[in-house]
């Protein structure tokens, strides 16, 4: 069975949603105080540019492109610099609980001019 | 005579004539029971030498009604709805028939297993257990669920609502989608998934997060306490959990959960022997991930009342209860799956319904559960992680490091299969041994050197340690000794 | 990519993926910001799956879903004088502005340019039936150096975290 052709998906569908979400990403990340809430938008980017990697190993003609699964190999190393900064990001922001009992964004200042 | 001296006259004449309820009286023996029991099994050997005469001469192979395999069945269904309708019809209709034999699998191993586990136990424990509900108690469940739905529900004041009401539905989930990717005969598998030990090892991580939520938001201190501790105990044994599976990838080489058991149909080999350590750590790793005793610190009745699910009463409680016996049942069905054999029994599969088999290696694998549960212990917090961290996980790194380069050496050595997988057997048990015990010693654990004469009553507060001071108090060359 | 399951999937997982992403941004407790930051991820892995990448998405569920969430929720536990309200800082409005400035361009763009895509044949034979062999392969292959520099990451990562939240004994 077949759809009509403004049904079907394509790869500008995932892109389009991977900018989405990226966008999203930024907006959690830039306008939330808590340190925690920030890295929770940080983890939504890197989501949205595997989808984009994903869908570009699915769709994508390129010509150098004679790996087929070169975007997820990709991903695999994203995901892995992801669990790495998560781990290190959130044992940063215990850090700075205990040293100020604060993990406020907008209250650690030490560094700002 | 005293209370006790009479108890234990009691106990001499055995368990049956414990003055515990009323005996049954005397039925009159019937006739024609005799013949009747022997007219039924004149007719049970003739059914069975038909099955093995049909099972035999091979009409049966393939056919729609060859019911030792339901795949088959289903596969001639889908072919007749493919003929006649749109793919999508007969694909959703195979959805469907699949998803209600795993609802109903479940339902009716949750409605036998609290039976079982309940009777099981008190055998252990040397009382009689569920007897008054229907024949042998057999009801006993289904007025227990009766009596928790009649319950009433009380939420807890300062509770955070919409995650208060989703966790006993969540932690369904994780379970369901185990179930759906276990084999239980060669083309009985709901979801033969590539990737089918890292999706079941993703899957109940999942769990994780609905326990926390459920602890968390029940505005109870014991019930976060009992989240967190559960988080900690379940994200700590995850990993040796997972990297048990590893050796088992390694050796059969595919990640399907379909695939390792038909390698060892194949073989005509179970996995166990060949990698006890793996066994031993994904199993016990289990218990810990289901929150079964020995390492049912997540709910720990005397210390932290009843954990994250302090505040959850009624229906609530009992689902939470039911998802702990299916997610045993489920892990029993993954050792069963990895290291049992799934349902291969060395040639017997050709005679018996495979899932047949692997439900009876289920069955083995849950009494074990049970097991553990009346015989040891609770761990304690700092024990169990510290067993994970440093005993589980770098033996299981150990073990997967070894076992790849065994394979690797199989891989490239022109010999039978007998011969290697023999000699990675043998290796494999003598390592287990020596890497046990090297590393319990390398972390300082000596074996008890004197030898405890005979066990002591003490009134004295201690237990173990002070019957151990007060004997070697009593004898005093010994003690110069420890 | 015409099958009506994989549409209606497409969909259904993306209003899924995004509204969760937009109520990690709404949500006024920052444990709901998790739980909702969770149900992204799986409709994110779901969405994986429709692009054929199995192994991806089972990876996508036991990191992200499994390991990272939890460790959030390990975060937000131990800072327990912080404030747990996810609330906006100053930037709400830069923030909000540039989130929505990048997620336009990048959908005007992905709509606009004609991509060099693989159809027909082609993209059939690249719904992979089994991903794990040649991710394996790429991996000890191609990307050997990234990968053990990868392995080397985690373990720095390891022991930093260790480190940096140890409690000085003394």
């Amino acid at each position: 069975m077949s759809l009509p052709e403004t049904l079907t998906v394509t790869l500008a569908h995932y892109l389009a949603l991977s900018g989405v979400v990226f966008g999203i990403g930024i907006a959690v990340a830039l306008s939330k105080r808590n340190a925690i809430a920030v890295l929770m938008g940080v983890e939504l980017m890197l989501n949205g540019v595997n989808l984009a990697l994903l869908a570009f190993s699915r769709f994508g003609a390129f010509a150098g492109g004679t790996e087929p699964l070169a975007g997820h190999a990709f991903v695999v190393f994203v995901l892995t610099v992801a669990a790495a900064e998560a781990a290190v990001a959130l044992a940063m922001a215990v850090l700075v609980y205990r040293r100020r009992e604060t993990v406020d964004l907008d209250r650690i200042s030490l560094m700002r001019w | 005579m005293s209370r006790f001296a009479a108890w234990q006259a009691l106990r001499a004449m055995g368990p049956a004539s414990f003055p515990i309820g009323v005996r049954a009286r005397a039925v009159p023996r019937l006739r024609g029971l005799r013949v009747a029991g022997a007219l039924a099994a004149l007719v049970l050997v003739a059914v069975s030498i038909a099955i093995g005469v049909v099972v035999v001469s091979g009409v049966l192979d393939g056919r729609w009604y060859d019911l030792r395999d339901l795949g088959i069945a289903m596969a001639h269904l889908r072919g007749r709805l493919d003929e006649r309708f749109d793919p999508a019809v007969s694909y959703v209709a195979s959805a469907l028939i699949g998803a209600t034999g795993i609802l109903g699998f479940v339902g009716l191993v949750l409605l036998v297993l609290v039976w079982v586990e309940r009777r099981v136990l008190a055998r252990m424990q040397i009382r009689r257990g569920p007897n008054r509900v229907g024949p042998f108690g057999l009801l006993q469940p289904v007025a227990d669920a009766i009596k928790l739905i009649q319950k009433e529900t009380i939420i807890p004041r300062g509770a955070d609502r919409l995650m208060y009401y989703l966790p006993p539905l969540l932690v369904f989930i994780p379970l369901m989608l185990v179930m759906g990717a276990l084999p239980w005969a060669p083309r009985m598998i709901y979801l033969d998934l590539n990737v089918g030990v890292l999706y079941v090892i993703a899957v109940s991580s999942l769990s994780t997060l609905a326990i926390f939520m459920a602890g968390w938001s029940s505005n109870n201190h014991y019930a976060l306490l009992g989240a967190m501790r559960t988080i900690a105990m379940m994200i700590s044994y995850e990993i040796p959990q997972s990297i048990a599976l590893l050796p088992v990838v390694l050796i059969t080489g595919s990640m399907s959960l379909g695939g390792i058991v038909e390698w060892q149909a194949d073989h005509n080999l179970w996995l166990a022997p060949m990698l006890p350590l793996a066994l031993f750590t994904f199993f016990f790793a289990s218990t810990a991930e289901l929150n079964r005793t020995p390492n049912d610190i997540a709910e720990a009745e005397s210390e932290i009342i009843a954990g994250f699910h302090t505040e959850y009463s009624g229906m609530k409680f009992g689902l939470y209860y039911a998802v702990e016996m299916g997610n045993a049942t489920a892990v029993a069905a993954l050792v069963t799956t990895m290291f049992l054999g799934g349902w291969s029994a060395f040639g017997l599969e050709e005679w018996v319904p495979p899932y047949a088999i692997f439900a009876v290696k289920v069955s083995a694998v849950y009494f074990l559960f049970i097991w553990l549960r009346g015989t040891l212990p609770r761990f304690r917090l700092d024990q169990l992680m510290a067993f994970a961290w440093k005993y589980l996980i770098p033996l299981s790194i150990l073990n997967t490091f070894v076992v790849a380069v065994e394979s690797s050496i199989a891989a490239r050595w022109e010999v039978a299969g007998v011969v290697s997988l023999g000699l990675i057997t043998l290796f494999n048990l003598g390592f287990t041994i020596v890497a046990a015990r090297a590393w319990t010693r390398a972390l300082g654990y000596r074996p008890q050197r004197e030898r405890l004469l005979r066990p002591r009553l003490t009134t004295a507060v201690g237990g173990l340690l002070a019957a151990q001071r007060l004997q070697r108090e009593a004898t005093p060359d010994s003690a110069s000794g420890a | 990519m015409d099958s009506p399951g994989v549409v209606a999937a497409f969909w259904v997982l993306s209003a899924l993926t995004v509204g969760s992403a937009l109520a990690v941004f709404l949500s006024r407790n920052l444990i709901h910001a998790v739980v909702f930051l969770v149900a992204s991820f799986l409709g994110m892995a779901g969405l994986f799956i429709t692009l054929s990448a199995d192994f991806i998405a089972v990876a996508q569920m036991l990191i992200y879903a499994g390991a990272v969430s939890i460790l959030m929720v390990f975060a937000v536990m131990l800072t327990p004088l912080a404030a747990r309200d996810n609330a906006n800082s100053l930037f709400v409005l830069p923030g909000v502005a540039l989130g929505a400035a990048f997620a336009a361009v990048v959908g005007y763009t992905a709509v606009n340019v004609d991509w060099p895509q693989v159809a027909g044949e082609a993209l059939d034979a690249r719904s992979f039936a089994d991903t794990v062999r040649g991710i394996g392969d790429a991996l000890l292959g191609p990307y050997l150096l990234a990968f053990e520099m990868a392995s080397v990451l985690l373990l720095a990562a390891l022991l930093g975290a260790i480190v940096l939240v140890r409690e000085d004994r003394s």
